[in-house]
């Protein structure tokens, strides 16, 4: 009987497997707004974090709501929105806040078609870009995504994990079609899941320097109220967090935002490769696009075709090791995409003439089928 | 040591922020003191404290005081208070904001953390124009008056913020003056002191930019025209609506009581544990 009530059989949405991850991630905060496809993650997080001593609320707007969880975040708690195009944009302004003040927090954003009002209940993969520049000034971002229900779960945690461990935001992006969709999930609370928390800071308060450059780039980030008072700012700041118009300051500290990221590609970098080994046609994808494609692969090696998928988990930083990998052997790689080629356009980049790289692109808000894959692969091929 | 010396040693940051932004005879560093002594008297411990701006000129405040201070985006600092407040709630959080900054592009959070009914203090300096982008016209920049962008003259009604934070559904409201320095005090510490979402105006010259364009005089001509026009709540009482037209209503608007989210949540929270959630 203890075994059986350990292991849970379930049957879950995209959004509600985000909304375990992020508990068991320690997530104890969230603000949001409702929205279509997410709102499922504010209806089920208002009933569960008043459970565990968390803490839910819904603001005024996506403006607010990042907000409130940055305010959360420097007071210590695991905190998240989640959100769908229209209010992304909105969130664009407090992104780049938590960005320059280094604060974590995870940001869930079921893609809908866009632009504007667009396609509330249609999915969609146009955000890719967004996630990336969309806020002002030149900043890291680390972007996932997922294609399953059991990735909501294990990659909302691992969003978690980057942003607590790097001091920034998390962008998790999924679609509609994963959001909505149910697959069974087996959670076993005895699981081994690594969770990581920030790293506090272990000198006395008089001894703290709250933006030092550490080797590691991120500096120990001491919580509102534990006796280490410090400012933070979104103005561009020096170690000890005050503003600054100094260039031999601005500069290195710029660089230590990218720095975090970019010596730490291993870490933040997920790819899962399918079939790939002996391909000569390589089908790279992500989200929903990523399920189709990989159907595409078994009906084309059924007809003795050496066709892989390379999946893309973490979009940005771009993954040029998994696609370099896939060059080595592919002489094409077919990039399906439901936008007007928001990868595709960063594959051709690390292409170096080795291989033809093929976009194909679906903006009419229904996904891409894996006929429609193989038929582009006949079309190039 | 003089009582405003031990003051300035205990609450000041000493290290490399001062001289300050602000121009001479700015009405900012009075609202502070009166912050700093509301503060003392009451005995907070600074590490309790955590001030929160947004952008502007008062925006810069938290900068030169030592607390735990979050100097956010603009019109924003509310939002961020809520959260601070929410995940830590034995926080003092106090709130500093400009006009542009609250009613602006802050409006609407202003009103929803009032309607709320969060645990926070705003406070803000409210000088009737944009002063650190040079002097544009704000919403609380009156009928006919000049600004940059509007060199002709301002068309636009202004906003009352005391009057708006009355009717969004704040538990406490305060108008004060630079001028009327103590009493900006007792405002504070009333204001401090109340649970639930509490507001002070303070009233306040921009001489640089607003007194500037509209031939006001300096700082000192400003401070009197303060005196000369703030009415207070009590005498307010006592004349006709004739007289206190165009007057300013400093004092206590407001003092009700209404449940604070914070302890309503945890209301939620037993609820959800025990099952009772629906």
């Amino acid at each position: 009987m203890k075994k059986r009530s350990q292991k849970k059989e379930l049957l879950l949405q995209g959004n509600e497997a985000v909304v375990e991850g992020a508990l068991r991630a320690g997530c104890r905060f969230f603000a949001g707004y409702p929205i279509t496809p997410a709102t499922e993650i504010s209806e089920i997080l208002s009933v569960r974090l008043p459970q565990v001593e968390g803490t839910f609320i819904q603001m005024e707007d996506e403006i607010a709501s990042l907000g409130a969880v940055i305010g959360a975040s420097l007071a210590g708690a695991k905190a998240m929105t989640a959100t769908s195009g229209p209010g992304f944009s909105l969130m664009q302004e407090n992104l780049g806040f938590a960005v320059i003040a280094e604060v974590p927090c995870v940001i869930v954003n079921v893609m809908r078609g866009g632009p504007s009002t667009g396609l509330p209940t249609f999915p969609s993969q146009s955000d890719v870009m967004q996630a990336r520049w969309g806020t002002h000034g030149d900043h890291p971002a680390i972007v996932l995504s997922a294609s399953t229900v059991r990735e909501c779960y294990d990659i909302t945690i691992k969003a978690f994990n980057l942003s607590e461990k790097f001091r920034m935001p998390v962008i998790l992006l999924i679609d509609e079609v994963v959001g909505h969709m149910r697959e069974k999930m087996t959670l076993s609370e005895m699981e081994d899941v690594e969770i990581v928390n920030r790293i506090k800071p272990t000198v006395p308060p008089e001894w703290y320097i709250p933006y030092e450059d550490a080797p590691s780039g991120v500096p120990a980030m001491a919580n509102f109220g534990e006796g280490y008072r410090y400012h933070v700012t979104g103005l561009t700041h020096d170690i000890r967090g005050f503003p600054t118009s100094r260039p031999d300051e601005i500069g290195p500290f710029i660089n230590r935002l990218f720095r975090k990221v970019n010596q730490n590609f291993s870490e933040i970098q997920m790819a899962e490769f399918f079939q790939t080994d002996d391909a000569e046609i390589t089908i790279v994808a992500y989200g929903c696009v990523a399920r189709s494609a990989k159907r595409a692969v078994i009906m084309a090696r059924e007809k003795g075709r050496k066709v892989g998928l390379l999946k893309l988990i973490t979009l940005w930083p771009f993954m040029r090791s998994a696609v370099e990998k896939v060059l080595q052997t592919s002489r094409m790689l077919i990039v399906p995409e439901m936008n007007m080629g928001q990868i595709s356009r960063e594959v051709k980049r690390v292409n170096r003439e080795t291989a033809k790289v093929f976009a194909l692109n679906k903006v009419d808000g229904t996904i891409i089928t894996p006929e429609e894959i193989l038929t582009r692969i006949k079309e190039v091929a | 040591m003089p009582e405003i010396t031990k003051l300035i040693h205990k609450y000041l940051r000493h290290d490399k922020k001062f001289p300050h932004v602000w121009c001479p005879g700015c009405g900012i560093g009075i609202m502070l003191g009166a912050l700093i002594r509301a503060i003392d008297r009451i005995g907070y411990e600074k590490d309790d404290i955590v001030l929160v701006s947004g952008i502007g000129c008062s925006g810069r405040l938290p900068v030169y005081v030592d607390f735990n201070t979050l100097h956010t985006t603009h019109g924003r600092a509310l939002t961020f208070a809520t959260g601070v407040k929410l995940a830590k709630p034995n926080l003092k959080v106090i709130v500093i904001m400009g006009d542009g900054d609250a009613v602006a592009i802050g409006g609407n959070h202003f009103i929803h953390a009032a309607r709320r009914n969060i645990d926070v203090t705003a406070i803000i300096l409210n000088n009737s124009i944009y002063g650190m982008t040079g002097g544009q016209y704000s919403p609380t920049t009156p009928y006919g008056m000049r600004s940059t962008t509007s060199v002709y003259s301002n068309i636009e009604q202004s906003f009352k913020i005391s009057e708006l934070a009355v009717t969004a559904g704040a538990v406490f409201v305060g108008r004060g003056t630079v001028y009327h320095a103590k009493l900006l005090d007792s405002l504070m510490e009333k204001a401090f002191l109340k649970q639930g979402f509490s507001v002070v105006e303070v009233i306040a010259h921009c001489h640089t930019q607003y007194g500037r364009q509209n031939r006001l005089g300096g700082a000192v001509e400003m401070m009197e025209w303060q005196r000369d026009h703030a009415v207070t709540v009590e005498k307010a009482a006592t004349l006709k609506p004739e007289e206190v037209k165009d007057k300013i209503l400093i004092g206590v608007l407001v003092d009700k009581e209404l449940p604070v989210f914070q302890s309503e949540y945890e209301r939620i929270r037993e609820r959800a544990k025990g099952g009772a959630g629906r």
